[in-house]
């Protein structure tokens, strides 16, 4: 596996995660790792205390993973969010947009197709877990503002 | 009908480059098929027996004929000459280059057009009413609401990988003519105390476990529709099963938890998904709705119009619809000739259609998903010029809804899935019922045709359908009687074991005997078939 990209300006938290079972089991650790069949929910409660939390993508087409980094965004979580497992570059663009902001893809990422496809689209439909002001909110700015 | 701002063209304009760097990273090697495979299907891009297929977008059917022209250009630069309408109302090429489908998408978006979410585990194109805007029984105008989805649905970053892909469909009439409660989610639109808004039902499907899309919100406004479909896609994207891709469309997961329980679920998303801000101000629903503004149509224009022609006057009995503009008509063309492949036409006849449209319907064309084309605004007074432009390009067959306006699914001729030929079935049996004055006499009779149990030929919903399967190695084609896709939806029940190509032509024949012996003054075939059952009909298919 090559070293996580990250999309953040903090050091990559290091400390290795632990499954969801043993942080609920009482664990003070501070980076978990959540399976795609898990329910992100169950973290509520401890997530100012989270540094790290680690989607596990066993498959790219499992895209289980891109709800949970939501949910987990949308509840306030403001610590790091990494992919992890089987994350083709293609798809970061929309894991970003989701919450995501590292990335550890089973696969070495080729920096330079990384950078052009993180920069290829500056104009999103839809609302989502970034900073990027929908196009219908750009259309109504006047209005709206 | 819409016309793309600078931030859809940008959108679009990004993702010629976007693709034309994955094939180019496809063709050096950089990726494998594998890796690749997921990208180009997000692009409507397959690999069929014999070359890669494209489809290409037609937003709820809607074409301008500038766009029509492009599609005709497209058969002829980068395919055979010809284009094959789809079940989905959109178009698709059977025989494209790799290496020449980021161009075809460069032509595409200088028109406004796109391959997007053709394909892949994803929200694929919206469909919706071909006689939006145009028909006499609409509550409104549906395409604003179905243009408010797809730009909702483009790339959303959530739910581009779905268990299964994901198809959605708007009506807004009380006639259905879209097959809505047999999509993914099926909206109807309607008004309540003076106010706009749909009527949602969600898990309906055909595939190898076709089920009826239960109603699980009686009405959600404007204003709340995205927030409410965030939630309907959430809770299948969490909970959708993905242990088997044969029960992984959202029908399965509503079946198997229940609709009450589904709803439940995403009341309690949209609650929470509601407090988000995704949803845009009623205003934007209004931009988009301004450009499907009621076109400048002739005040005065006359409804009676000389029929003395028969075969004019048949073509124009079978093939127009009622308009809610007086002196103004829908025209249907038939892309079903007896013996020709259902849904395909050569370039001359699509540049044909777009200048019909471009002289006499407001420049607009739709795609049905029956796999025709329709002129939805035309003056009566037209007509008669359009009918004879048409006749002399083989495209005047009037046999909308009468047996042989086949639906059928590319079949084994070219499709990697297929079990059976469709096409060479569906042209015997246009064949067996050529006569005219039989199919007239027959009535309306939907017919259709799945080479797979996949059911891209709606053999679910066919008043007749048959379903290509194999057997031990050779084409077996079962029957099925007494589906629709209307606003009476309902699924087909097999008659009973199979039969070879030949057979199932000679079955049908015995099934519309049948008909015509038990059936009782005014009633449609399927009529009969929901009064008497499906015993008479084994009976002289078996007995």
């Amino acid at each position: 596996m090559s070293n996580p990209v990250s999309l953040h300006d903090r050091t990559l938290h290091e400390e290795p995660a632990v499954t969801l079972d043993a942080f609920l089991d009482q664990s003070n650790a501070t980076a978990v790792r959540i399976e795609p069949d898990e329910d992100v929910r169950a973290l509520f409660p401890f997530l100012d205390r989270l540094a790290l939390i680690e989607v596990s993508f066993p498959a790219f087409r499992d895209g289980r993973g891109y709800s949970a980094a939501r949910i987990l965004r949308e509840a306030g979580y403001k610590g790091e969010l990494r992919a992890q497992g089987d994350v083709l570059v293609d798809q970061i663009p929309l894991m970003r947009r989701c919450g995501f902001d590292s990335f550890a893809p089973e696969h070495p990422v080729d920096p330079e197709v990384l950078k052009a496809t993180l920069e290829r689209y500056d104009q999103f439909y839809q609302g989502a877990a970034d900073a990027a002001v929908p196009v219908w909110k750009r259309r109504h700015e006047s209005a709206l503002a | 009908m819409y016309q793309y701002d600078q931030y859809d063209q940008s959108i679009v304009d990004a993702r010629v480059e976007e693709f034309r760097d994955q094939v180019k990273r496809r063709l050096s090697g950089a990726i494998t098929e594998d890796q690749f495979k997921p990208l180009r299907l997000m692009n409507g891009l397959y690999l069929q027996l014999h070359a890669y297929m494209l489809r290409v977008a037609v937003p709820y059917g809607t074409l301008s004929s500038r766009q029509m022209h492009l599609l005709a250009h497209i058969a002829r630069k980068y395919d055979r000459g010809y284009g094959h309408f789809t079940t989905r109302q959109n178009i698709q090429y059977n025989w494209i280059k790799l290496e020449d489908a980021p161009d075809i998408l460069a032509e595409l978006a200088k028109v406004e057009m796109h391959a997007i979410q053709t394909s892949g585990n994803c929200i694929r194109n919206i469909s919706s009413d071909q006689y939006a805007g145009a028909a006499a029984d609409e509550v409104t105008d549906p395409r604003p609401w179905a243009e408010l989805m797809r730009q909702w649905s483009t790339f959303h970053p959530e739910f581009s990988y779905l268990p299964r892909k994901f198809k959605i469909a708007v009506i807004a009439s009380p006639e259905d003519r879209a097959a809505m409660r047999l999509h993914d989610i099926g909206i109807e639109l309607l008004e309540k105390d003076g106010k706009l808004g749909a009527k949602v039902f969600v898990g309906g499907g055909m595939g190898r476990t076709p089920m009826i899309a239960p109603e699980i919100k009686d009405f959600v406004g404007a204003e709340d529709l995205l927030s409410y479909l965030e939630a309907c896609l959430r809770v299948y994207n969490r909970y959708g099963r993905r242990d088997n891709i044969y029960k992984a469309r959202i029908k399965i997961l509503v079946h198997e938890i229940g609709a009450d329980e589904y709803r439940r679920q995403v009341e309690e998303e949209f609650a929470h998904v509601k407090t988000l801000g995704i949803d845009p101000p009623v205003a934007e629903l209004e931009r988009i709705s301004a450009f499907f503004a009621a076109p400048a149509y002739e005040a005065g224009a006359p409804d009676e119009i000389d029929l003395s022609d028969p075969d004019f006057r048949i073509w124009v009995q079978a093939q127009t619809v009622a308009h809610k503009q007086p002196g103004y008509t829908i025209v249907n063309i038939s892309l079903k000739p007896i013996g020709g492949i259902p849904g395909d036409a050569s370039a001359d006849q699509i540049d044909l259609m777009a200048d019909l449209a471009e002289k006499y319907s407001f420049d607009e064309l739709r795609v049905t998903h029956a796999q025709n084309i329709v002129l939805p605004n035309v003056k009566k007074a037209d007509l008669y010029a359009i009918w004879q432009a048409l006749d002399a390009a083989g495209l005047a067959t009037p046999n909308l809804d009468l047996i042989s306006d086949i639906i059928a699914c590319p079949g084994l001729d070219y499709c990697s899935l297929a079990n059976a030929r469709s096409i060479p079935v569906a042209q015997k049996i246009a064949e067996r019922f050529a006569d005219l004055d039989r199919q007239r006499d027959l009535g309306e009779l939907k017919l259709k045709i799945s080479g797979c149990i996949n059911a891209c030929g709606h053999h679910h919903a066919g008043h007749i359908g048959i379903l290509g399967v194999d057997r031990k190695g050779t084409e077996n084609y079962q029957l099925l009687l007494g589906g629709s896709g209307a606003e009476d939806v309902s699924l087909g029940k097999i008659t009973g074991p199979g039969f070879d190509e030949d057979g199932v032509v000679d079955a049908i024949e015995k099934v519309t005997d049948t008909y015509k012996a038990l059936r009782e003054d005014g009633e449609r075939f399927v009529d009969t078939y929901r009064r008497v059952g499906i015993e008479p009909f084994k009976e002289a298919i078996y007995g």
